[in-house]
């Protein structure tokens, strides 16, 4: 579990932020610090559903569960509490 | 009439009028005038000048709204420029323009901190952001040049001096050019007040509208929004994006929206969410769409999920802000036209001498108004390819580039667009721009770059790339290095490895087999 914002952080890095000193602070917005567009975010959900089998569901599509770290690693360690798609 | 004297205007006969919602923020008109005259003492005091260019390079926001109408005030230029946009592009917008002033936040440094110091034009950086933020860090260069964005609000009225005229320049938008090399669109205060008052005419906007806005402020139609709302004294829902849809619902559905602008990427996310029917959106009565066509399928779905509201196909380009509207009357008859000129413009199709149309016919769209652009900054080539001599002495006609039809009525319809620029979300995109980018990464050889029909972009961006011996580059690399270089809708969705690029017989990369 301690390892869902460094696994989260690596796929951004990997897939979305160039540069030697890129680096994505726990808290830090990805829409306001323009890691992620649209498209970008819709990347990431699927990188979450495959690796943390959850199913994001439509109403769930909010930045309180996606747009930082910290969020994402609360929102998958909640949907894997109330056991849903585990 | 001036651009920003519609705002003035607004802001006399409805001081306490909400202007404009946005972040959970409501602000009545007299607050957005305080907070415009109080940034024009803080452009004036740092030495902009009438005529200078004010770049703003900031997300949807109040302080963006804001920059607009105080840069106006002090009879300088306004220059929109995408926060999704990188440092080699804002350091070349900022020197092509030659800038006077920036006006941005603390959240992009990453970004204008390096053009501004690839930059001597700039002579007064804004920074908006916390008190905490790294303004502090700034290397000393920079420092002498930014100041922070003013908090402390200032009632002693700002004055014009020399007074502008409305044959000043008002903005320049940057938009993408078939060279690679983006054009400065010059647009008067006339050019402005005139497509205004044209489209908010037609769209009979009144101040009882709550418009949402979730297309960028540096997006014309974005920036449309905002001049039409606060010229008729409506309010605006500003949201930064259309990222999130589920939290654009509910605020419409919160505020009871009445206006709904948008493009055919952000219907068809719009269309694909389950629960919509969760969402009261009873208020809403107009929705509009431009950039691209919707297809007769997604119109159809539009109307039976919002019954009650009005749908508005339009065509326009950002050279003279709009140019067709169908009247919702008439899109049961003719689903797919972008229907006719808009009130005070005339327009026409021509063959390729030159030669004035009948209907039935299919040819280059021309437009006639006081809303055309006077040209591109500084490429008077470019300009020359566009602005052509009209009917009366003197007057310049826009040539639009691309190619309509008419039926047996007149009614237009969209047949191609004469250069290869790619639209893809609703924003255009230059392949030489892309393939630039491209070049610049180790190991490519060549590379082409094309536009792919996509059900949810319109077209999506395709790159073709030849390595050279000993490379093995990725897909995602190479989509992670132009994501680094592009604004983000620029970035290839799909990148092929191929050892060879067709050719014409003179050694140029020939496009028309590549799919």
């Amino acid at each position: 579990m301690q390892d869902i914002k460094n696994s989260v952080r690596q796929f951004l890095l990997d897939n979305f932020v160039m540069g030697a000193n890129a680096k994505i602070a726990d808290d830090v917005s990805f829409m306001k610090a323009h890691i992620l567009d649209s498209t970008g975010f819709i990347e990431l959900i699927m990188f979450i559903e495959d690796t943390y089998h959850v199913k994001v569901e439509d109403d769930e599509m909010l930045p309180e569960n996606f747009d930082s770290l910290v969020n994402i690693e609360a929102y998958v360690a909640r949907k894997n509490a109330v056991g849903i798609d585990t | 009439m001036l651009l920003h004297d519609f705002f003035s205007d607004t802001a006399a006969r409805l001081p306490d009028k909400t202007a404009l919602i946005c972040e959970g923020q409501r602000y009545s008109y007299s607050d957005i005038a305080q907070r415009v005259n109080t940034l024009a003492h803080t452009l004036r005091e740092g030495g902009v000048k009438r005529g200078d260019r004010v770049a703003l390079f900031l997300d949807n926001s109040v302080e963006m709204a804001v920059g607009i109408y105080a840069t106006l005030m002090v009879g300088a230029v306004f220059m929109p420029i995408n926060a999704l946009t990188k440092q080699d592009k804002l350091t070349y917008l900022l020197n092509d323009s030659r800038a006077a002033a920036l006006i941005t936040d603390s959240a992009l440094q990453s970004i204008w901190a390096g053009s501004l110091a690839a930059n001597t034009s700039v002579i007064r950086a804004v920074i908006v952001g916390d008190a905490a933020s790294e303004l502090d860090v700034l290397p000393l260069s920079l420092v002498d040049r930014c100041i922070r964005y003013p908090t402390k609000l200032v009632d002693t009225p700002v004055i014009s001096e020399p007074a502008t005229i409305d044959c000043d320049l008002a903005s320049i938008i940057y938009t993408s050019g078939s060279t690679g090399e983006p054009k400065g669109v010059m647009l008067t205060h006339l050019n402005m007040v005139s497509a205004t008052r044209s489209v908010s005419s037609y769209l009979e906007l009144n101040e009882d509208d709550i418009i949402i806005c979730v297309l960028p402020l540096a997006f014309d139609y974005g920036l449309y929004q905002l001049l039409m709302s606060f010229k008729v004294g409506a309010t605006l829902v500003l949201e930064r994006s259309f990222v999130f849809p589920i939290k654009v619902l509910e605020i419409m559905s919160q505020e009871k929206v009445t206006v709904f602008p948008g493009v055919p990427t952000i219907f068809s996310l719009l269309m694909n969410l389950k629960g919509l029917e969760k969402f009261d959106l009873a208020a809403l009565r107009k929705i509009t769409n431009t950039a691209a066509a919707l297809s007769e399928e997604h119109i159809r779905r539009l109307r039976a999920l919002f019954p009650r509201a009005v749908l508005y196909s339009m065509y326009g380009l950002t050279e003279c802000k709009r140019v067709t509207y169908l009247p919702p009357d008439q899109l049961d008859i003719r689903p797919t036209s972008v229907g006719r000129g808009m009130p005070n413009e005339e327009v026409w199709l021509v063959d390729d001498a030159g030669n004035r149309l009948p209907n039935g016919s299919t040819g280059e769209l021309v437009i006639r108004g006081s809303h055309v652009m006077r040209g591109y900054w500084e490429k008077p080539a470019e300009t020359a390819k566009r602005l052509k001599p009209g009917p009366n002495p003197g007057e310049m006609v826009l040539y639009s580039g691309d190619l309509f039809r008419t039926d047996d009525e007149g009614w237009l319809y969209f047949v191609a667009r004469r250069d290869d620029i790619i639209k893809s979300r609703g924003e255009k995109v230059s392949p030489r721009e892309v393939e630039n980018a491209i070049y610049s990464l180790v190991g490519v050889q060549d590379v082409a770059v094309i536009g792919i029909p996509d059900e949810l972009l319109g077209q999506a961006i395709k790159a073709f790339i030849v390595q050279r011996d000993g490379f093995t580059l990725s897909e995602r690399e190479v989509i992670r290095h132009c994501l680094s270089h592009l604004e983000n809708f620029m970035a290839p969705k799909v990148v092929e490895f191929v050892t060879t690029l067709p050719t014409t017989d003179t050694g140029k990369i020939k496009k028309s087999g590549l799919s």
